[in-house]
């Protein structure tokens, strides 16, 4: 599923929809949080990203539609004609708000010591959503550095089990190296069923889920506080190509 | 800021606990403002100034450093109950930061014996004169009392220092109460 | 190969073999008479009877469970030209005892201790789901064909539109009895509707993923009457189209696993399930799926995951399982008490089902009772009987001179009800008006020895163990109410803590993925809404210099780290 608006000279977005109160026209199928995006409403996202399946885990995206009970994801509920949409209630606000302190008070997020301050993408939600302590008592989780690999380091304390890597790993690069072991509190982040990842072989050293990590979990090996600067829009980037087939040899195709 | 010749005086502490004074250095750096501040408020405490207890009846006290030994645990508990304002000042202080690293690496007791008997200085032996005792874990400010007000950073900058005072000592001198969530200024974030 | 099976040929053989008898000596062979030394109990039965050389007279069965638990092992004797005899508390002495006395001396009673035929715990049942359980052997096909199985399957093959049946269902009003009370027939309807993909098959799920703490209703149904479910699943599927069914049991059930092997097997020789079900235009095979320890792959899309062979992690609805399921084709799962009570509206009619109960909630429902009660064990009651029915007259009242507190349904998703609501029906809608809900059927009852705060935080304690983590508010959220629990409960709760609790309950509720975390702060709410002064008491002072919780204790009680005294 794609959020970039289909180019010009296809149809025009004709499903009339109310966002925060404004109309607005949508595309026939268009996920809300494509549309908010599209007409400049932010929604807040952690584990959403272009180019990648839903995962539907961080929850941040919930939006209030009329007449639903539930808080729907953004990410995943496409619109219908005349749903009124509200993305910035104040029982949104307040939910989002505990979701992010409860990501806080699981790791270890010390911005202080981490090389993607600045960069981070939890760093910012809680910024923008006004979280300025955490009212959770902390966890303080205690695990090994996986800095195993030659290019690259995992720190699972500062891991918000998003699952971009692993999705990424396994949609785009095909390599499948990553996923979760354990559940509930325990669940982690493992290379190959547990193995330290430099001895995954089936990493392919790709770096694509160092660039998606939202976080400084995953991180070019070498960078010092504050230096990791991830690159997540590079997939969008990358499966729209293949997607259009820009790397298929067109002349062979056709002849 | 409103004129402050017809304001009482306000009378500000400052406090270091466990943290590395770098919240203080930033408070430094409001260099000339330093003066403005005077102009309204006395500063009555803190590491800028000798004096040795904690004194009654401050307005507002800003608490650098996360709650890691027993002075500190007696110290905040003064605070609180002689401050009409508790801030957290930086991210030790509002979610224990660096100092809380250690709180991962289990009891404290094999950390001292680590650092002062396996590797020893000297005396080969634990501290056990003027050095407090630690706390089985470093905490935020919060979970040992009541603050009202959050200021986060790695240090914060004196910018964001300077918006903050500003906003506390206008509501404090105009006498008008800090709203149950006060959310401070807008650019808040921890880290640099 | 043989054809199929001939259900009145063999009910009349069977009716034949069991005239010769004069006596017929049930044994509970279910989980729990079974740990209470049951095995030995039969054996004792069976070598006494031998060496009187009146096998040819005595019948000795390992049966299903009687739902009177707490005075197991439980043996029945039914007599020729008598009333069943329900002896209790039968150990290896007393066995001898009966099969001297009664089985061979043909005395109306052994001078073992009964139970009273009249005892409310039995007397207010109506079983339609438990109408086997402890009158048949499960592992006998003839037993349960003999007591009437598989006629529904047969009549409705012969007689019945798939449509026909579903409106049958419709008109019986059965509901979901997993614990929501979703309309049975609306969800056949869906799976009806639904196309399959190119080649693809409809699926039928039989949930028995039973994971509540305390509760253990499917667990009997499937260890002590296994066809019967075997027979809703076949309907169930004649009625939607599909053609294949699993049943999703929890590994924590070898017994109940191992009879449904048994029967699967035994129904497939008999041609009542495969690729032409009873000769007629209708395949339908049934396999069995064995959970490995998850609570939340009871969740349906979790469960549907752990079928694949992927890890059991729920899933975003829509798609609902109707629409897009086991491996992406249409899916339906229903509770294995729904389902076992299909095979009996097919049988006897909608209406006599939906005679029982009240105008929402028809039929009955089977409850595990446990806790503070004189009996425990399972009962089968018509909706809408109150709550005081159940705890005073069937559960015998509070043992020990004690009080009734409280009444716990619905498991870790479900609350708590106090003493003043205890005359309400126990029916879907009532229940959950009450803060609480049906559930799957645990009912545990508490005495005035109880502390609420405590409940909440073993409940919490098992949700926040069996999260699955997929999603943050239900993963980090349980963990966190959990904190904010046990620091009440153990008296260092400030009356902030208490307000973070139900802020953080709410959004809990509110924004978890699955039931298993909207529904984990259900038994907070409730023992706030009713107890809310036990947290109360329990909370200190919000002093100025509180004392830090998570590990920071008071500084009276720090540890010395300075080595002076």
């Amino acid at each position: 599923m794609s959020l970039v608006p289909p180019r010009s000279g296809g149809p025009r977005p004709n499903v009339p929809v109310v966002l925060d109160g404004e109309e607005v026209s949508a595309y026939e199928g268009e996920t809300i949080l494509a549309l908010a995006r599209r007409v400049g409403t932010d929604i807040p996202t952690l584990c959403y990203l272009d180019g990648l399946s839903i995962h539907g885990g961080c929850r941040l995206c919930m939006v209030e539609v009329a007449g639903d009970s539930r808080l729907p994801l953004a990410c995943a509920t496409p619109v219908t004609a005349e749903m009124e949409i509200r993305t910035d209630t104040t029982a949104l606000r307040n939910h989002r708000r505990r979701v992010i302190e409860l990501l806080f008070a699981e790791g270890n997020h010390i911005c202080a010591t981490c090389v993607s301050s600045g960069a981070c993408e939890l760093q910012d939600l809680a910024a923008t959503n006004g979280v300025d302590h955490i009212h959770y008592a902390l966890e303080f989780p205690r695990t090994d550095v996986d800095a195993t690999h030659p290019k690259y380091v995992l720190d699972r304390e500062r891991c918000v089990l998003c699952t971009r890597c692993v999705r990424v790993c396994d949609e785009v690069e095909g390599a499948h190296v990553w996923d979760i072991a354990h559940r509930g509190n325990s669940s982690t982040l493992v290379a190959e069923l547990g193995k330290p990842w430099g001895e995954a072989s089936s990493c392919t050293w790709c770096g694509k889920c160092v660039l998606v990590c939202p976080t400084g979990a995953l991180s070019f090996k070498g960078r010092s506080t504050g230096e990791m600067r991830h690159d997540p829009d590079v997939i969008e980037f990358l499966t729209r190509l293949r997607d259009e087939g820009e790397w298929v040899d067109r002349q062979e195709v056709s002849s | 800021m409103t004129d402050a010749t017809d304001r009482p005086r306000l009378r500000v502490a400052t406090a270091w606990l466990g943290g590395c004074s770098g919240c203080h250095m930033s408070f430094l750096d409001l260099d000339e403002w330093l003066f403005d501040l005077h102009e309204r408020a006395d500063l009555v405490f803190g590491p800028l100034t000798d004096v040795k207890t904690f004194p009654d009846d401050v307005d507002l006290t800003l608490v650098e450093g996360a709650v890691t030994n027993e002075d500190n645990l007696e110290l905040a508990r003064a605070i609180r109950a002689n401050s009409r304002v508790v801030a957290s000042f930086g991210d030790c202080a509002v979610t224990g930061n660096v100092t809380a690293l250690r709180n991962g690496m289990g009891e404290p007791q094999a950390m001292l014996e680590r650092v002062y008997v396996e590797h020893p200085d000297l005396a080969g032996v634990l501290p056990t004169e003027v050095v407090p005792g630690l706390l089985p874990t470093a905490q935020p400010l919060h979970e040992t009392i009541t603050v009202d007000v959050y200021l986060p950073g790695c240090p914060p900058s004196a910018d964001r220092i300077r918006t903050a005072l500003i906003a506390l000592l206008d509501a404090l001198s105009n006498g008008h109460p800090l709203p149950d969530e006060w959310r401070g200024p807008e650019d808040l974030t921890f880290g640099n | 190969m043989a054809g199929p099976i001939d259900l009145d040929h063999v009910t009349s053989l069977e009716r034949e073999a069991r005239s010769r008898y004069t006596h017929r000596a049930l044994v509970c062979s279910s989980t729990a008479c079974l740990s209470a030394g049951a095995a030995g109990v039969r054996s004792t039965l069976e070598a006494d009877v031998a060496a009187a050389e009146r096998s040819d007279e005595v019948q000795v069965v390992a049966s299903g469970c009687p739902g009177l638990c707490s005075r197991g092992p439980l043996v029945r004797v039914e007599s020729r030209g008598q009333q069943p005899t329900l002896y209790e508390h039968v150990d290896e002495a007393a066995a001898s005892t009966i099969a001297q006395q009664h089985l061979i001396e043909h005395r109306d009673q052994a001078e073992v201790d009964v139970v009273d035929p009249e005892l409310p715990f039995y007397a207010k049942q109506v079983q339609v789901v438990l109408a086997n359980a402890g009158r048949i052997d499960p592992d006998r096909l003839e037993d349960y064909v003999a007591a009437g199985g598989y006629h529904a399957l047969e009549s409705a093959l012969r007689t019945m539109t798939p449509d026909g049946v579903i409106d049958e269902i419709d008109a019986s009003g059965l509901r979901g009895r997993g614990g929501a009370g979703y309309p049975t027939a609306r969800k056949w309807r869906l799976l009806h509707a639904a196309q399959a993909g190119p080649g693809g098959d409809k699926y039928v799920i039989a949930n028995g993923d039973e994971g509540d703490p305390g509760a253990y209703m499917d667990r009997t149904i499937m260890d002590s009457d296994p066809h019967r479910v075997l027979e809703g699943m076949a309907l169930a599927a004649y009625a939607t189209g599909a053609s294949k069914g699993y049943v999703y049991v929890r590994a924590e059930y070898p017994l109940a696993i191992e009879r449904l092997e048994r029967a699967i097997r035994a129904a497939k020789r008999a041609k009542l399930l495969g690729r032409s079900v009873l000769g007629f235009e209708f395949a339908f095979d049934v396999e069995i799926r064995v959970g490995a320890g998850a609570f939340v792959c009871g969740e349906e899309t979790a469960l549907m995951a752990s079928i694949e062979g992927r890890r059991g992690l729920p899933e975003l609805r829509p798609p609902y399982p109707t629409e897009r399921g086991l491996w992406g084709q249409p899916t339906m799962i229903n509770n294995v008490e729904t389902l076992a009570n299909v095979p009996a509206i097919i049988r006897d009619g909608a209406a006599a089902f939906a005679a029982v109960g009240t105008a929402e909630s028809r039929g009955t429902k089977v409850f595990a009772l446990a806790g503070s009660l004189q009996n425990t064990g399972l009962i089968e009651v018509p909706m809408g009987i109150s709550l005081r029915e159940i705890v005073d007259e069937m559960g015998g009242g509070i043992p020990d001179g004690h009080r009734f507190k409280a009444a716990q349904t619905g498991g870790p998703s479900g609350g708590c009800i106090p003493e003043h609501y205890l005359d309400t029906p126990v029916d879907y809608e009532h229940l959950q008006q009450l803060g609480s809900m049906m559930g799957s059927g645990g009912l545990v009852v508490m005495d005035d020895t109880v502390s609420m705060p405590e409940v909440a935080r073993f409940y919490m304690e098992f949700c926040r163990d069996e999260s699955c983590g997929k999603c943050a508010p239900c993963r980090v959220g349980t963990v966190k109410m959990y904190d904010f629990l046990d620091r009440i409960c153990r008296g260092v709760g400030r009356p902030r803590d208490l307000w973070h609790l139900e802020n953080l309950c709410k959004t809990v509720r509110a924004t978890s993925l699955c039931g298993l975390g909207q529904s984990a702060p259900n038994p907070v709410f409730s023992t706030l809404d009713h107890f809310r002064d036990e947290y109360l008491a329990l909370l200190r002072d919000e002093s100025l210099a509180a004392p830090a919780p998570h590990g920071v204790a008071n500084s009276d009680a720090l540890p010395n780290l300075r080595g002076d005294t």
